[in-house]
């Protein structure tokens, strides 16, 4: 699985970082996604799935 | 029956049989289809649209404006908004973009996080007056709308001494039932203080919200001193009666839900996805979600030229069948946090971790603090806001 994320198109929103906190959290000065883990164990499948469907800005891409 | 090509009036209001339910002809409409045009009090023919993924479709495409000075806007209220409150909602990207971007450091999930034990100490403090002066207490008046204000109080850097005056005007702009002149000078009121709490923060700013939109905007050119005031009122406003009525009617609604509140009790770890859950199944904002089309696009099949207006409706797309038996309340849905009562998009709610830290914690502790508590009147009694803008109920009377 590859994961990628757009801190430009990002509102801040914060449902990745819930979602699935090992791969987004929230950068400290404006509270836009970073990527913790780029390539996640398909363990963390479901809550990259739902964070991505969750995210309002369309900012977070996923490959199998 | 109506014809099919028969443009249906809006707005519908909720059934007082149901007043938790959104429309019951919108519920009809989502069925049969869930992008039509209806007819507003102006005259003007927007698009309605009821369905779960055609409002996700809506609100999360750039091609849809949310710029309120737009003519095509649908007119939700004969009341002109005034100028100074310059609305984050109501702008489109990138100068939204630029200014929600000065905003969100203030709303992480980190942050809000560490605001639990203020938010905590606030809630407490409010239960120990009610409890201390005994049933039966209003929770609307006594609990559910001084939380948020004085939460964001905190936030803003409000200082204690200066709490009252700003209860006080802030109280002015809450009040929807009086005149547009009244409504005018309760704004004035509000941009006074708010302006002169800025002054006071310019002289001797601290590391609160509004020192450092002055120190960090202001000072450096980001932001005029009005756009400065304008945002504080915008933080006062989006929050406070949206977050009162989520309070209010959560708790109604849990004591109407015996089985689910057991629930609750006996699982407190349940919480956050309740909170999501009664967000879903009461979806306040009813009215006021509005876009228009900046060029032609196709939605749920339909063609929506360019400059017509659309209204999105969250109460009825968060009971689209989206959702597995939409219509039961369930605390433990498993994809409750799915619901759209934040809206969607780049405007999506920029308050939505506050408010549901703020939820969760209000519920848990009322709950917890008070086992017994009890509606004092029937349901049928209780004056719930129907018509407007966000859906509320004016008092809750209880005991405990
Ligand atoms: C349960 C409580 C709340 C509900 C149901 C709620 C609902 C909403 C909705 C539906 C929108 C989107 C409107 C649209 O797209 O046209 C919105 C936007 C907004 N909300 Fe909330 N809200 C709540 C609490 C708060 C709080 C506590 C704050 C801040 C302290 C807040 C600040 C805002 C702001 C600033 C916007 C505009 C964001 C933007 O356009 O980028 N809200 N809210
Ligand atoms: S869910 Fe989307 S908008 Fe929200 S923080 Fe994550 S990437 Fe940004």
């Amino acid at each position: 699985m590859k994961v990628s994320v757009d801190q430009e198109k990002c509102c801040a929103a914060g449902h990745c970082a819930l979602a699935a906190p090992e791969v987004f959290d929230q950068r400290e000065e404006d509270g836009a996604v970073v990527l913790l883990d780029p390539r996640p164990p398909l363990a963390l499948r479901d809550g990259v799935a739902e964070a991505s469907f969750l995210c309002p800005a369309a900012a977070i891409a996923v490959e199998d | 029956m109506d014809r099919t090509d028969e443009i249906r009036d809006y707005p519908e209001l909720r059934a007082a049989a149901c007043p938790f339910s959104p429309p019951p002809g919108y519920e009809e409409l989502r069925e049969r289809s869930a992008v039509t045009r209806v007819r507003m009090w102006d005259g003007s023919t927007p698009f309605l649209v009821t369905g779960y993924h055609e409002a996700r479709a809506v609100l999360g495409d750039s091609r849809f404006s949310a710029d309120g000075t737009h003519k095509g806007m649908p007119r939700f209220t004969k009341f002109e908004v005034p100028a100074e409150v310059f609305n984050l909602g109501r702008m489109d990207d990138p100068e939204h973009a630029r200014i929600r971007r000065m905003l969100t450091a203030h709303f992480t999930i980190r942050r809000t996080e560490a605001m639990r034990p203020m938010i905590q100490g606030i809630v407490d403090g409010l239960l120990d007056r009610l409890i201390a002066e005994g049933p039966p207490a209003d929770l609307v008046a006594d609990f559910a709308f001084p939380l948020p204000s004085q939460v964001i109080a905190v936030m803003l850097g409000v200082s204690d001494a200066d709490f009252a005056e700003f209860q006080r005007a802030s109280q002015g702009v809450m009040d929807f039932t009086v005149s547009t002149e009244e409504m005018g000078a309760a704004l004035g009121v509000m941009v006074d203080y708010v302006s002169r709490m800025c002054a006071a923060k310019r002289a001797a700013p601290g590391d609160d919200l509004l020192s450092r939109l002055i120190v960090d905007q202001e000072l450096t050119g980001g932001l005029t001193q009005q756009q400065v005031v304008a945002t504080a009122l915008v933080l006062l406003l989006a929050g406070h009666e949206t977050t009162a009525n989520m309070i209010a009617l959560s708790s109604v609604l849990l004591l109407r839900h015996p089985e689910q509140l057991a629930r609750l009790r006996a699982d407190p770890g349940l919480m956050p996805n309740a909170v999501d859950e009664l967000l879903r199944y009461i979806t306040i904002v009813q009215e006021g979600t509005g876009r228009v089309a900046a060029e032609d696009v196709e939605v749920g099949g339909v063609q929506i030229p360019a400059g017509e207006g659309l209204i999105i409706n969250l109460p009825s797309a968060n009971r689209d069948p989206h959702f597995a038996d939409a219509h039961e309340l369930d605390l433990g849905r498993p994809n409750a946090r799915e619901h759209i009562g934040f809206g969607f998009g780049v405007h999506q709610c920029l308050g939505q971790t506050l408010a549901r830290v703020e939820l969760q914690i209000a519920l848990e502790t009322l709950l917890r603090r008070l086992p017994a508590l009890r509606l004092e009147v029937p349901l049928d009694d209780l004056a719930f806001l129907y018509e407007s803008m966000n859906f509320g109920v004016a008092r809750v009377p209880v005991a405990w």
